[in-house]
């Protein structure tokens, strides 16, 4: 059994002119749920997208279930959920799975589309377009897309958000059971309560790595009594001690006011 | 080869769903060359010898616009990005673009050229050729707007393609003024562009020639959608910025 089923080292991404990414490291752990959380415009999407090989201008080493990144033999294995919905608005929701279902070469494709709108609590929606659907109906499509091919990693980006605290709870314990089956979860997202769900944290803030923690090491080292006001006390830290602070929370403005 | 049927398969199934586009499809070419048959209604030889010519431009750039709107929607709407994490060969997806609009063109062929028939255009050539080009000549705007959406990033961009690459056509193609009076650049020009051997096939057919006599452009457009797949996969990305 592996141990870690993605290993990042020095990676750096440009984007345009810019770096958005430089000099990063981390681990995802075989078998666990690691969250990625940061604010928006820190960098998650484009290190998610690194890791399933759709990323242009990546340097450095981005290793996914002992294969490289983007390898032909890594894309039946990987299932990745974008934060936007991408799904197909003018079909049914069953058609957008079977499509899905299809590509990943499901062996019985009718049983698969079933249990992903199962575990997505979309009973009774199957023969709906998903342009009729809300929004959160249409982002619990497109997670279900990227379980229908059962893969081995998943790559989900924010894919909670907008989602009733009902659903969340009940889509987290999804993610718990699909671990504890041996998959591999990296899941994005800047909502901070979610982060004691995780195995795993990374803390992301503008391009770089500012923790690589365990829910419990966050709070007791922060001494905070929970993970939002833990994060902002390790971004004060992190901000504290570098010299290109000034570039970070202008950024971080930006994307926030798109 | 499944992933390619499964894709066409789903294009279909969003076509089957979309009434309006598909009616647009099949109705825009008839209905324009209805205008034109009216308007020469006391002229029936102007329809005999134009007929043949409309009924392979018109669906061509018809499909054109759709294929390539399309397959810009797909980019925009993140499903592209999504694909190309799964699976699927950047071949899949241009076959399969391509099939779902073919299969929408060969239906199309048939309902233009009845139509056609209907109003009063009469070939002096054998009609199935008729319908075989004008169902190349409709897969040939396929092709050619799968591989244009690859250079437009937004849909303003996007709109732009088909008077960009079908009208410089359109205006060396032989409609306007027959090749050997165009400069001679002009006419040398005329003769890299696929239009050309649309309307020079469609032209003599209305005049009556037979299968040997077309043949060599029926050739020709065959090599330029041949050579649209290729360009349509080539400028596909897995990796984007």
């Amino acid at each position: 059994m592996r141990k870690n089923a993605v290993v990042i080292r020095d990676l750096r991404v440009v984007r345009g002119d810019r770096t958005v990414i430089d000099g990063l490291r981390l681990d995802v752990p075989a078998g666990s749920v690691v969250g990625l959380l940061g604010p928006s415009g820190s960098g998650k999407t484009t290190l998610m997208r690194a890791v399933v090989g759709v990323q242009d201008k990546v340097t450095g080493t981005v290793e996914v279930l002992d294969d490289v990144a983007g390898s032909p033999a890594l894309r039946h294995r990987v299932g990745y959920m974008t934060q936007d919905a991408s799904v197909y608005t003018d079909l049914t929701v069953v058609q957008n799975l079977r499509y899905f279902a299809a590509l990943a070469g499901v062996p019985s494709p009718g049983k698969a589309v079933a249990d992903a709108v199962a575990v997505v609590d979309l009973g009774g929606h199957e023969k709906q377009r998903v342009g009729t659907l809300s929004g959160g109906e249409r982002s619990r499509v497109s997670l279900a897309a990227a379980l229908v091919g059962d893969p081995e990693l998943l790559v989900l980006d924010e894919p909670t958000v907008g989602l009733d605290p009902v659903l969340r709870r009940d889509l987290w314990a999804v993610f718990r059971r699909l671990s504890a089956e041996g998959r591999t979860l990296l899941v994005s997202s800047h909502v901070m309560d979610e982060a004691t769900q995780c195995d795993r944290l990374l803390l992301m803030r503008a391009g770089g790595l500012v923790a690589d923690t365990t829910p419990d090491e966050l709070l007791t080292s922060t001494g905070a009594p929970d993970a939002e006001r833990a994060f902002l006390a390790l971004i004060d830290a992190a901000d504290a001690g570098s010299a290109t602070a000034d570039a970070g929370p202008a950024d971080t403005h930006e994307e926030t006011a798109r | 080869m499944t992933l390619t049927l499964a894709t066409a398969g789903r294009v279909l199934s969003q076509l089957r769903g979309d009434h309006r586009t598909v009616a647009l499809i099949m109705l825009l070419p008839c209905l324009l060359i209805g205008l034109i048959a009216w308007m020469f209604h006391d002229q029936p030889q102007v329809v005999d010898q134009f007929g043949p010519m409309l009924v392979g431009l018109f669906p061509l750039i018809v499909m054109f616009l759709v294929t390539s709107v399309a397959t810009l929607r797909e980019r925009q709407s993140g499903t592209l990005e999504r694909l190309m994490t799964t699976p699927i060969r950047k071949g899949d997806f241009v076959a399969g673009y391509g099939l779902a609009f073919a299969t929408l063109a060969l239906v199309q062929a048939f309902v233009v050229v009845g139509f056609a028939l209907l109003v009063g255009m009469d070939v002096a050539g054998p009609l199935w050729l008729v319908v075989v080009v004008a169902l190349l000549d409709a897969i040939l705007g396929c092709t050619l707007g799968l591989a244009a959406s690859a250079l437009a990033r937004s849909e303003f961009q996007a709109v732009q393609m088909m008077p960009a690459i079908i009208f410089p056509q359109l205006i060396t193609c032989g409609l306007l003024m027959p090749r050997d009076q165009m400069p001679e650049v002009l006419e040398w020009l005329s003769r890299i562009f696929p239009l050309t051997y649309a309307i020079e096939a469609m032209t003599s057919l209305a005049a009556g020639d037979e299968w040997a006599d077309v043949r060599g452009a029926v050739g020709v457009i065959g090599l330029f959608i041949v050579g649209a797949v290729v360009l349509g996969v080539a400028t596909l990305r897995r990796r984007t910025a």
